[in-house]
């Protein structure tokens, strides 16, 4: 009994005992490896293929950032979280960045005091119902037995929703998006809510997608970033304009395949500074003047990574949406690199 | 004449505390418990310096906040404006559901199983040391999915009781079967019900104030009535009675299909029919070895004594044998009832609101506060394991066997 007890309060101490203090870009360098937090496995966004390499979407932002900060796009120890394990994990100081589908919102940015280095896919929260229940809205479903993936921001949207319009259902709160399904296609609950983009892979993944619809109504903003530790601003620059590097690279037409040409130098400026032959944008972070050359070329830009993971061309078969460039109608819209 | 002198009192010196037998023992363990008295404050100051330099701090602030989300099954009122701390009452109230359903479950069939398993029919010996067997080496999560899935794939979902050509029906049109859980109509209590509530509560009382009565005979004149007709009887007979002598005063609601689903009457949720059936058969098993266990501690010598008194088989089980075996079976019966409350912290695999699923799951992940809900929720786990193990320690002291 006593053995338990120390060994929990060493854990958690353990856990505490290696919060790091500002310098994590130091602590990346000295260890060689970034300590990336993702998912347990969504396919898409995170998951070990057959050979247990990683790779996905949020993937995508853990390799870039080890690129830019180590040169070497496979220096990353990736994390698996959960819902419930990825504030602390990135908290404590087990991970550098936590890049897991994890909604921007106030109390998490403020409150837990952790700092969103942007927004990687906008997503909002949906409904999918089989067709042969006739229902159009989501104001239609009054009484409805509605399956929740549990401890995340949809539980509070869909309370709120139903609140607000005066109707009432009943939850059933489920851990996993894997578990949800075969409860959903059973008809052990009426609907399926979850964010848009799940909804889309989940519907793929169906015998018969034609049978279920999702509904009209997008009941919330789910804008989903990664994010790193209050506190330490160098690292955060770092990171953030990791991520605002690929979305450029895809404004500027800076892909994979054309930027070992574009790196020797062009006629337009921004892909100059961007590339780091003009100015020394790196330098002001701290690293190299070739970090967004090495951060581009780890798994392409932002429409690459998107494309190649989650894209219309893929399984998921999400379409951009309001995942487009600012230029395309779309909300994505990098500050300039000058 | 010799004379007896006391043995000189021996003064106590310091060295005792190493050198004598007597001592020793306690200097080290008081060594001992400074020792983790040190570690765990220093493991505790480091937590909290580590969370101040990372601007965060232990706070229980949230507790008082709104939660935000909704819960299923309630026992008390509780809606998605109520605070995390009533959240959480909630939960510790579903938890202790499970827990009191499971246990007395797990008791009857363990109790049954143990006894059968002792059983001179071949057959049925063999098939209770299966059921053992199977139900206590596979983990309790996988029967908990298990259940819950033959629940969901087995049994018509509301959607098939719909239409003309529904593939399910009601059973006599007023219990429903389905993947969502059971309803069965639900008594509405009109006027004068008291009346009848009163009489069932009086035959109920009358029954144990029978049965001691019973005892009382058969322990000082060796007469033995009959106690369980005579129970049976005034369990229903005047409560019956009483019922339409008062004009029928209670009547049912049935539920009925409206809408997405059924509405009306009782409704017990397949997460929780589900939890409490695949951890009570799983504890079972656990149970049924205690209670095999137990009668084998007795000598057999007890048996052949009651039944050259005469004493039929089950007679001298009830009599004889169980009173005897409970002061072994009590004992580990009490972990069992400890495993099984802590078991049902699974609950969320089946999508069940217990205390995990709210402080320790949608709290936890809505706050972000790990520490502090993860403490809260050991307290509370501790409270519920020490309630049990303290109860169950009471009534180990009253059967268990009486020394004079």
């Amino acid at each position: 009994m006593k053995r338990t007890v120390i060994l929990g309060a060493l854990t958690v101490a353990g856990m505490a005992a290696t919060v790091a203090s500002a310098g994590t870009l130091d602590d990346v360098k000295a260890r060689g490896k970034l300590n990336c937090g993702v998912t347990t496995g969504l396919v898409g966004f995170a998951a070990p293929d057959a050979n247990g390499n990683w790779d996905g979407f949020d993937v995508g932002v853990c390799r870039a950032v080890a690129a830019a900060v180590l040169g070497d796009p496979t220096a990353v120890e990736f994390v698996p979280t959960t819902g419930k394990t990825r504030f602390t994990a990135l908290a404590s100081g087990e991970i550098d960045l936590l890049a897991r589908n994890t909604t921007w919102t106030f109390s998490r940015d403020v409150d837990l005091k952790f700092e969103f280095i942007g927004i990687n896919y906008y997503d909002g929260q949906g409904f999918m119902v089989p067709k042969a229940l006739g229902v159009s809205s989501a104001k239609e479903l009054d009484g409805a037995t509605v399956c929740i993936q549990t401890g995340t921001t949809t539980e509070l949207n869909l309370a709120d929703f139903f609140r607000a319009n005066n109707i009432s259902y009943e939850p059933v709160p489920i851990e996993t998006n894997a578990e949800a399904q075969p409860l959903y296609l059973e008809g052990a609950c009426d609907v399926y809510t979850t964010d848009a983009s799940g909804l889309a892979a989940t519907r793929a993944a169906f015998e018969n997608p034609g049978d279920h619809v999702v509904l009209p109504e997008i009941i919330s903003k789910e804008p989903l970033g990664p994010l790193v530790r209050h506190g330490d601003n160098e690292w955060a620059d770092i990171t953030r304009w990791t991520l605002n590097a690929l979305i450029a690279a895809e404004e500027l037409g800076v892909t994979s395949a054309n930027i070992e040409e574009l790196k020797a130098g062009t006629e337009n400026p921004e892909i100059n500074r961007l590339l780091g032959t003009e100015d020394n944008l790196g330098g002001m972070l701290g690293l190299d003047a070739d970090w967004a050359v090495r951060a581009i070329s780890a798994g392409g830009n932002y429409g690459e990574l998107f494309e190649k993971n989650i894209g219309e061309n893929t399984p998921i078969g999400l379409s951009r949406g309001l995942n487009a460039l600012w230029t395309n109608g779309g909300l994505l819209y990098t500050p300039p690199f000058r | 004449m010799s004379t007896l002198t006391d043995p000189p009192v021996e003064s106590f010196r310091l060295s005792q505390l190493i050198n004598d037998t007597r001592y020793r023992s306690y200097t080290f363990q008081f060594i001992a418990l400074l020792c983790l008295i040190a570690l765990m404050s220093y493991l505790g100051l480091n937590l909290v310096r580590n969370l101040a330099a990372a601007g965060l701090n232990i706070s229980y602030d949230f507790l008082g906040k709104p939660a935000g989300y909704d819960i299923n099954q309630r026992l008390i009122e509780y809606d998605s404006q109520s605070t995390h701390m009533r959240a959480a009452v909630v939960g510790v109230l579903n938890t202790l559901l499970v827990a009191v359903l499971g246990c007395v479950m797990a008791t009857v069939i363990g109790v049954i199983v143990g006894v059968l398993r002792l059983s001179k029919n071949w057959l049925i010996s063999k098939l209770m040391a299966i059921y053992v067997e199977i139900f206590r080496n596979v983990p309790v999560l996988i029967w908990i999915l298990i259940v819950m899935q033959v629940f969901v794939a087995i049994l018509p979902q509301p959607r098939d009781f719909r239409g003309d050509n529904a593939t399910a029906s009601m059973v006599l049109d007023s219990f429903a079967f389905t993947g969502r859980g059971f309803y069965s109509p639900k008594p509405i209590f009109g006027d004068g019900s008291a009346i009848v509530i009163a009489a069932f509560v009086l035959s109920i009382i009358g029954i144990f104030l029978y049965r001691a009565h019973a005892r009382k005979m058969l322990f000082q004149k060796g007469q033995m009535l009959p106690t369980f007709w005579p129970s049976i009887a005034m369990f229903l007979v005047p409560t019956i009675l009483v019922f339409f002598l008062a004009g029928q005063p209670i009547t049912l609601e049935y539920p009925e299909l409206k809408g997405f689903n059924f509405q009306g009457g009782i409704f017990a949720r397949n997460s929780l029919i589900a939890l409490t059936f695949a951890l009570s058969i799983y504890t079972a098993a656990f149970i049924a070895e205690n209670v095999r266990a137990g009668i084998l501690a007795i000598s057999k010598g007890q048996t052949e004594a009651a039944a050259s008194l005469g004493l039929r088989p089950n007679r001298i089980m009830n009599l004889v044998i169980l009173p005897q075996a409970l002061r072994v079976i009590i004992p580990p019966l009490i972990s069992q009832y400890l495993n099984l409350t802590k078991n049902s912290s699974l609950a969320i695999a089946v999508g069940y609101m217990d205390l995990t699923g709210t402080l320790g799951g949608i709290t936890l992940n809505q706050t972000g506060r790990a520490i502090e809900c993860v403490l809260l929720l050991m307290l509370f786990y501790l409270t519920i394991s020490l309630a049990i193990s303290g109860i169950m320690n009471v009534y180990n002291n009253a059967v268990k066997l009486k020394e004079r």
